[in-house]
């Protein structure tokens, strides 16, 4: 396949908050409404200073909490703006309000969250208990493995955000401190190659402001029974749908991805060595990448190992989880924080669920690791691997186990 | 795979020189991942920061418990933390000090030693002890895995302006050329 474009990427070396940040300046943001938060703070530091350089060309606003960033966001998306914010942890929790509203409105703007364990005890460290907290909010959430992916996703987390099909918010997640300030050979693509795939926004006419035609947005829809829930019913319903558009809208964007800038990504899931596995790791973040090299060491020893990195997590790929995991014997889940209500993590009851779909059941345990900046190293994935296999063999499924209780 | 750890007291720029060092080899057509430890930015507690550099693309992305190179940025912190945790056989360690070898305790793992006495040279250069530049050219003499051209153009496309980066690049030159390098020979069991 030939790419429509010659690439006229470059190599940079930075971390993956820098990286987001290049990638709101390539994607021509118009509005970036900001306020700083460990680990999420260099990014938006970034963000100021290619404003103050004159490279992006957006109204950044620092407001007084991240109450206000989401709520002037949505002044200025429902003028028909691009716009971005980062945030995590507490910051996310002070946000919920207008969070909650974004998905409803129909608000196509792009919120990275840069994944911090919350509270309490205290941590400032890395765990993606904060995201996981707002998974049924209705905003599409995507993680990333590398800075490249962060880079990547984050403009295209536009494209899907903007799609008419879509019309909802994205959130790009990428792991606080090993993401946020690992740094990387990161391709840079060039803005032809950016322009060529985004479009200048595409405005949600059905929710903007516009002078000639005023209405009012948020409505209620009316008190019990009849025609007002109705209504309501058909809101959620909608929003709903959206949402399962969005699983080949995101296919179709990183198809386009692939073709302008050369660079492939999984979209939803990406099976790794999964041909004739018998047991899987499913992952999440950046803890993939010593997932796979645990995995090489297994395949070297002659095991039949392999591993479902989850990228899309909201919407949830139900089938593409059951097609990727049918034929296996046992899974292990690693997730990065707690369902408190399950004692396991909340992937594990993803995935689990959706094994319902799967052609073979396989048995599946709970790994929980990476809490408050933990590593997930891959002694740690040799670990649970063991543990898989002897699930394989006997199928019975142990407790949850915690990977860092013991380091 | 090249596993480095840098050691260093939070304010020296340990994070920072990980980032530079990066950049270096990723000039020279390295793979690498610098990912830095996770503490409360304070002065004076003991930081570390992790560099990988592979042939291939490097997937892990935690932390180093088994390096091939320790370096030492802070004369002290060898004493608030065993610096030398996990080093693998054959290993090199870089140290900021004004001591010789000779009153130094080398652990039986380290193979080659490097010594500068970074904090000197910093307090002529910069009248601060910030020793982190000073060591990146300690670690070109040492190890030979960069040249000091990379970490030159580095340093000129990092963040340093005017008389910061001039100081700067003095301080890259001044560690390379000041710096002691040391082979210890195998020592057999006692």
């Amino acid at each position: 396949m030939s790419a429509v474009l010659k690439p006229k990427s470059k190599a940079i070396v930075c971390d993956g908050n820098e990286a987001a940040a290049w990638a709101v300046t390539l994607a021509r943001v118009d509005m970036v409404a900001v306020y700083p938060i460990t680990p999420q703070s260099s990014l938006v530091e970034y963000l100021a200073k290619f404003v103050a350089d004159g490279k992006l060309n957006a109204e950044i606003v620092d407001v007084e909490g991240e109450h206000s960033v989401l709520s002037v966001l949505h002044g200025g998306t429902l003028a028909g703006a691009r716009t971005y914010t980062g945030t995590c942890g507490p910051g996310l929790a002070f946000m919920f309000e207008p969070y909650l509203r974004t998905p409803g409105l129909r608000m196509p703007m792009v919120m990275s969250i840069v994944t911090r364990d919350t509270l309490t005890p205290q941590s400032v460290w890395g765990g993606h208990q904060d995201a996981m907290s707002v998974r049924e909010v209705g905003w599409i959430q995507m993680y990333c493995e590398t800075v490249q992916e962060v880079l990547d996703t984050t403009i295209m987390g536009y494209k899907v955000a903007e799609h008419r099909d879509v019309m909802l918010p994205v959130n790009v997640c990428h792991d606080g401190n090993y993401l946020s300030y690992g740094a990387t050979r990161v391709e840079l693509p060039s803005q032809e190659e950016v322009d060529a795939f985004l479009p200048p926004p595409a405005t949600n006419w059905h929710a903007a402001l516009d002078p000639d035609r005023p209405m009012a947005v948020d409505p209620l829809t009316g008190g019990a029974g009849g025609p007002g829930p109705a209504m309501f019913v058909r809101y959620r319903k909608g929003q709903c749908s959206g949402m399962q558009n969005a699983l080949a809208v995101i296919e179709a964007a990183h198809e386009d991805w692939a073709r302008i800038v050369g660079r492939r990504h999984a979209p939803l899931v990406e099976s790794y060595r999964m041909e004739d596995a018998e047991t899987a790791l499913v992952t999440l973040g950046s803890m993939t990448g010593a997932g796979k090299d645990a995995v090489d060491e297994a395949r070297a020893r002659g095991e039949r190992v392999g591993l479902v990195k989850v990228k899309t997590y909201r919407p949830f790929p139900v089938q593409a989880i059951a097609r990727a995991l049918s034929g296996v014997k046992a899974v292990g889940v690693v997730d990065r924080s707690v369902s408190f209500g399950w004692n396991s993590g909340p992937l594990f009851q993803d995935v689990i669920g959706a094994l319902q779909f799967a052609a073979k059941r396989p048995a599946a345990m709970s790994f929980i690791g990476g809490l408050a900046g933990a590593d997930i190293t891959t002694d740690h994935f040799g670990s649970v691997i063991e543990r898989v296999q002897a699930l394989a063999q006997d199928g019975q499924v142990g407790e949850t186990v915690w990977l860092n209780e013991k380091d | 795979m090249y596993e480095i750890r840098i050691h260093g007291r939070g304010g020296q720029g340990a994070v920072l020189a990980g980032g530079i060092l990066a950049a270096a080899m990723v000039n020279e057509g390295h793979f690498v991942v610098a990912v830095p430890s996770f503490g409360f930015e304070r002065r004076g507690a003991p930081v570390a920061s992790f560099l990988r550099m592979d042939t291939r693309e490097i997937r892990q992305m935690t932390n180093i418990y088994r390096p091939d190179c320790v370096l030492c940025i802070d004369p002290t912190v060898g004493r608030a933390i065993n610096v030398f945790d996990g080093i693998r056989d054959n290993g090199t360690w870089l140290q900021t000090t004004a001591k010789p070898l000779s009153e130094l305790q080398v652990p039986d793992q380290v193979a080659t030693v490097g010594l500068c006495d970074a904090v000197t040279h910093a307090l002529d250069i910069f009248k601060r002890p910030i020793t982190n530049t000073l060591m990146l050219g300690a670690f070109a003499r040492t190890t030979g895995l960069v040249s000091l051209d990379s970490l030159r153009a580095a340093l000129e496309d990092s963040d340093f302006r005017d008389a910061g980066l001039k100081q700067n690049l003095m301080a890259l030159e001044r560690g390379y050329n000041e710096t002691t390098v040391h082979k210890i020979e195998k020592r057999v069991a006692a």
